[in-house]
Parts: C-alpha cells; structure tokens; sequence
C-alpha cells in the first residue's frame, strides 16, 4: 500500500529525513518509534504534503500512485489520513460542518454524492457514540476548548467518517491520561482491518500496549535503522535509546 | 506560508462592468452655481436650495479630517462632477415600464429583483444610478399599508413637510467635513416612512450604482419609523472597475419614535481597486440613528469593497429604554483600507446597547476598528457590551482597535472585549488533510469568524454575503 524508498526531506534547510526506506502492506500496523528529534512527527507530515516540509530525494508511492505528485488534499482524498499530535482549533466553524466538508469532499473524489444532511447528522451521531464524545460536540467550534483527550477523540471522529486506507497516528498518546489512551486505542482497534494499514509514532512503548503492532521500526538521525516485531518494542523500554544512537554511529 | 495563503485569495470584481447609457453630465467643479444648478434640475423648492447653500458655506470653512488610521490622497473637490443623470430620466418616467430598459438591465444584471412579478421579488427596491433614482418597485402595495418609499426628490416635493421636519435632525448640516458636502449636493437617495403601529409588510432596499467616469455618489437616506412601528431595510452597492478614486459621500439618517424599531442592513460592495491598490471608491460616510423611548435600532453592515472606507454607523440613545445595536463584518484586501465602527451616545435611563465587530485582513490591506461607547449623566443603569475581533490571513496586513469609551454615571455599565487571530498554517494544514481545498477551507475559516454578524441580517442576504466574501477571498490563501 505505501512504499517509500529512500526518503530524504528537510524543513527550513535543516535535513531531518536521510534515505528512509519502509513497505507497509494492507492489513499490517507498524510502530515507529524513536529518540525526540529522530523526524518522526516530519515522517507524517511529509507523507501527508504539509507546506514547508521539503522532499529532496526518494519517493513515496501510494497504491500506485506517487504520493509527491498529490495535493495535501488530494492526499487525503486518495486515502491517506494523519491523525495530528496537536490538532488545532478552528473557532466558530462548528465541527459538523467541518465533518460534513470533509466528507463531502472525501466522497465527491471517490464519485460518491454529498451525503444528505439528515443522514449525515444521523452517521456522525452515531460516530460520537463509538469515540465516547457526547453529541453537542458537533455544534462546538472544531476543536474549540476541547480538552486534550477531547481532541485525540475527534480525531479519532474524523477517521471513523473519513474511512482511510492509510492512518498515520502522530504521537497520539501524549497528553493523554491512562483511561483517554484506552477509548482511543480501541477505537484504533476498531478500525484495523485487512483492507486498512496504520503507522503509530510513538515516543513510548505504553501505547503499544493497547494498539498491539506488527512491526516495530526504530526512527534515528532521519533514517529506519532497526526493524523488528513487538519484542524491539519492549527491548527499547527496557534499554531506552541510548545503545541505538551508539550503533548508528 | 502567508504566501501560500494569499495566492487563494485572487480578488475578481464581479460587479465591475459599466452600463452604455447617454447620460448627462455636469462639468466638473464646485461652487454655489452648481449647488443652484443640481437644485433647478431637481426642481426644489427653495427652502431645499437655502439648505444646501447653508452646508455649503459651511463646508467651506471646514477641513478634511485626518484622525482616521487609513492614508490615501486627498480628493480635489474642484475637478469631481457632482451631478450625472441618464439622459432617459430627464423626463422622469411615470412608471417602471417606461423606465429604459437598458438601466432596468444593470439590476438584473447584478440579480436585483426589479419587476413586481418576480417570484423572489419579496422585497421592495428602490433602484439609484449616479445621481438619480431610476424606479421604485411594489410602491402601490406598500401605499395600501400606509408605507412611502419613494426617492428623496419626490419626498422633497410629495412631502415636504416630513422632510423639512426631519432632514438634518439626525446629522446636522455642520456635522463633519463630508456631511457638509452630501448636504450641499447631494442628488438622490431613498426615502420611507412607516406609519404609526404599522410593520412595514416587506423588506425595503436600495442599490446603489455609480456608472459614470469622474463623478461622485452622494445620496441622502432618511427613514422614519413612527411610533410603535417596524421595518427591515437594506442596502447594496456596486461600481464598475476604474483606475482613477471615486468619491461616495453619503448620509443616512434614521429616526425611530417611542416604540419602533428600525433594522438596517448594509451590503456595501464598492469596486476596491485593483491588486496594486489603483482605482477604487473612497468610501466616507455618515450613518446615524436616533432612539427614542424604547425604540430600537441594529445596524448591520458587510462592508467589502471600497478602496478607502470611513463609517461609523452610530446611535443616538436618547429615549429611556431604547437599544442599540451594531454588527459589523469589515474585510480587506490587497491594498484596502477601512476605518470603521461606532458610536452608542447613551443619553436615557436603561438604555442598552451591542457592538459586536469582526475586521477581517488580507494581503497588505489594513483594517481598524473605531468606536465609542459614551454614557452620559443622565444614563441611569445604561449597559454596553463589546466585542471585537481581527483576524489576520498572511503577515503583511494589519489590524487596529481604538476604543474609545467616556462614562459620566456611575451606574452605567460598560464592558469590552477583543481579540485577534490568526488564519494559521496549521487550521489550513488540518482541513487540506482532511480532504477540503484550501480555498473552501479558508473561506470556511472566514465565514466562522463572522457568524454572529450574519445571523442578524435578513435570510436571503446573509446567503449573498457569505458568497460575497468568498469571492472577495478568493485566492487569499498563503
């Protein structure tokens, strides 16, 4: 589904990705995981076309399509979905018309019609129930004085409407407490299927805990440089990643 | 980034073609034989040409004001036309069938409802080409309910008792440099009066249009709603794109009377001027209303066009009880600017008054709020509440809040808010990721910001103004 082959991307001349290489396959959940300031949360924002983060080499190719051609909201549409570390707030645009733009925009690229609003209100009702968020959320600005487990939920909202093919979850488990990171792993775990692929970054093992991965890659000075299954995870717990930066160099 | 943002905001003027018309056009300059000139052909009486050589003399003696956050350079009054007419509507037509056609089309064109059939046609219109009044729709149906609308020159003749009572009452002659002017030449403009205990029966509206090259727009509105009774009334406006700055000079006055309440709505969506800031209306304008015991007056404004914008639609509270309200959504682009806001002059007991202000600013416009909130002695237990929000797209435009607030009672209670924000990178970043275009995400972004302004105009025009906007952002993005 998404292969990227020796990735090299900067932001503001500051190189941070250098010749990464990672094939995730439909069905699969990989980890990557990673010191701070490795280019994990770049890694999604590249992928995902975010203005200011420079490809200088390598490609990405997305069910056959070269992700870097794409619009970000081409990106989006074709499948591709980030679920943001800090998602931020849009005042005053309630997120039911936000919800419904999107989709809307989502389904117009795939050929499908723009979902009556009765029937919109009635799926995203039902979405709300499933993330545990009650339903006045739809009428409070997006994200407006959400709180951070408010916000990790309405991602998980908008992944649930939006049904992507690729899910990139960026550091989803900072900022939120043990039983905020339960409702929105299971939600993630609702969401696996063998048609769907997601990548979890994430800083911490803790999260692997709940969103059990196939694969767990290790993210160091811009490249993957140890690849594994779910024991790497529980290794790095255990021996932080200080011997990782002693075998890169 | 803000570069990005900017490139979705192209700014293509809609309204920006010129109609073919002969018209009759007065030499340009100004003096006391003009004033006389404009007056014989309006055939006023002569206490209306005493009044305007009164503002004229007075105008004289005054100066352009410079307090104001906007920098353009100064009209040269001497080289303006101050009356143009189709050459059609010298004969003043007796209907709007024997109206010319072609004028009757540039409404249309800009999707006004003239004939009386038309099924949208809920809304009466009074229609004013450069200097003249050109038709006023449904004036039978709203006679039967006792409702005149009709151009201020046939008021001057038809009722001139009303005029002479009320003319001036509101802003007075001397009241600013501009005021003075408009009331010097002024050439057309809407007159209504509701009745006592009457609800006008449909919105009332007026658009406005300049057509012709080196001329000035000064039109004179003056509205009275009588005791207990009610209108909706709104406003529009358009020019075609030209290089050079006009001049639109306009004065509204309203009175409410014990009991009647007054909701005036402004769509005002002169040409702005080109991407480099040439051409463009100048846009200064006295907008005021006076309260009586507990009438109630809501200014509305979205104000998008105009190369220069100076306006302060304001309120005089001076029956007990009355209200006040403003709400405004001001946006710029490119090289506009707009000083605009309020005043509330709270003179009655428990008088209450709302000013809620959105500026919006793109690309290097700049946008200022200005208002005043003033509680005099006698304004026993009066209350305001302000609100006022900018919101910034890109990094070279500014936005300005000078609130001015003077309270001489104790009792009074005044409170103000403001904030200013940002369209960031990251709420586009969000949209675009989750399938919207950047375009529709910003005007999606704008139109949030000015939700509680919109929900106060009439239905159908909040629709228009949303779109308004989109086009006025369109390629605003960076």
């Amino acid at each position: 589904m998404l292969k990227i082959d020796n990735l090299a991307a900067q932001v503001e001349d500051k190189v941070i990705l250098r010749g990464l290489n990672l094939d995730v396959k439909a069905g699969e959940v990989h980890a990557i995981m990673g010191p701070n300031g490795a280019g994990k949360s770049t890694l999604g924002h590249v992928l995902a076309g975010r203005a200011g983060y420079e490809v200088t080499g390598g490609s990405a190719d997305f069910d056959g399509q070269s992700l870097f051609d794409l619009e970000p909201e081409e990106r989006a549409q074709a499948g591709l979905f980030l679920a943001f570390q800090y998602p931020v707030e849009i005042p005053g645009v309630s997120n039911m018309e936000f919800l419904k733009a999107s989709v809307d925009a989502v389904r117009a690229s795939r050929g499908q019609e723009a979902l009556s609003s009765m029937d919109f209100i009635k799926l995203a009702r039902e979405k709300c129930q499933a993330v545990d968020l009650p339903q006045d959320f739809l009428k409070r600005g997006v994200n407006e004085g959400f709180s951070g487990g408010e916000k990790k939920r309405n991602e998980l909202l908008q992944m649930m409407l939006l049904e992507p093919k690729l899910c990139i979850l960026d550091e989803t488990d900072s900022g939120l407490d043990i039983d905020a990171l339960q409702v929105v792993a299971n939600g993630v775990n609702a969401l696996r299927s063998p048609d769907r692929a997601m990548i979890v970054v994430t800083h911490y093992q803790r999260l692997l805990d709940y969103i059990v991965p196939d694969y767990v890659h290790v993210l160091a000075k811009g490249k993957i440089v140890k690849s594994g299954g779910r024991e790497l995870a529980l290794e790095l717990e255990k021996q932080g990643y200080g011997w990782i930066d002693e075998e890169v160099a | 980034m803000s570069e990005n943002i900017d490139q979705y905001l192209k700014s293509e003027y809609a309204a920006g073609w010129t109609t073919d018309v002969e018209s009759l056009t007065i030499p340009p300059g100004l003096n006391e034989d003009v004033i006389r000139l404009i007056s014989a052909k309006k055939q006023e009486p002569e206490w209306m040409l005493e009044w305007r050589l009164q503002a004229f003399r007075a105008w004289l003696e005054m100066e352009e004001p410079n307090w104001a956050h906007v920098k353009y350079a100064k009209p040269d009054f001497q080289s303006l036309s101050y009356y143009s007419s189709p050459k059609s509507m010298e004969e003043r037509p007796k209907s709007l069938d024997e109206v010319d056609p072609e004028l009757l089309r540039t409404y249309e064109k800009l999707g006004i409802p003239v004939h009386e059939q038309e099924v949208l046609a809920g809304v009466a219109v009074d229609m004013v080409f450069d200097s003249v009044s050109v038709g006023t729709t449904f004036r039978e149906k709203l006679k039967d309910a006792g409702v005149i609308f009709c151009s201020i020159s046939e008021a001057i003749q038809e009722y001139p008792e009303l005029v002479k009572k009320y003319l001036g009452s509101v802003v007075p002659q001397k009241d600013n440099f501009y005021a003075a002017l408009n009331s010097a030449v002024f050439s057309d403009g809407s007159f209504v009066y509701i009745p006592k205990g009457v609800r006008c029966p449909m919105e009332l509206s007026t658009y406005f249009r300049i057509n012709e090259a080196k001329t000035g727009q000064f039109e004179r509105t003056l509205l009275i709603a009588d005791e207990g009774s009610h209108v909706s009334y709104l406003e529009g406006c358009t020019a075609p794109m030209r290089d050079e700055n006009q001049l639109h000079a306009a004065v509204v006055e309203l009175v409410a009377l014990d009991d009647a309440e007054i909701k005036y709505s402004t769509v005002q969506n002169w040409y702005p001027g080109n991407e480099e800031g040439e051409g463009g209306i100048f846009n200064f304008v006295t907008k005021r209303g006076m309260a009586h015991n507990r009438s109630k007056i809501s200014w509305t404004q979205v104000e998008t066009g105009s190369a220069v914008t100076w306006k302060y639609p304001s309120c005089i509270l001076k029956g007990d009880d009355s209200i006040g309200e403003f709400y405004s959504v001001a946006l710029t682009s490119n090289y506009q600017q707009a000083d605009t806001g309020t005043k509330m002059i709270h003179l009655g007991k428990n008088t209450r008054s709302t000013i809620i202000a959105k500026g919006i600013s793109a690309k290097r416009s700049e946008n200022a709020y200005r208002g005043l909130v003033r509680m005099n002695p006698g304004a026993e237990g009066a209350r305001n509440y302000t609100q006022c929000d900018s919101l910034l797209i890109g990094d070279q435009c500014g936005a300005h809040t000078f609130p001015y607030i003077e309270s001489k009672n104790p009792t009074a209670v005044i409170e103000h808010e403001a904030t200013t924000s940002k369209v960031s990178d990251d709420q586009l970043f969000l949209c675009q990721q989750r399938g919207i275009d950047p375009e529709k995400a910003v005007s999606m972004i704008v139109n949030g910001f000015c939700k509680e302004v919109f929900k106060e105009l009439p239905m159908e025009f909040a629709v228009e103004a949303g779109k308004l906007l989109e086009v006025s952002l369109e390629g605003a993005v960076g």
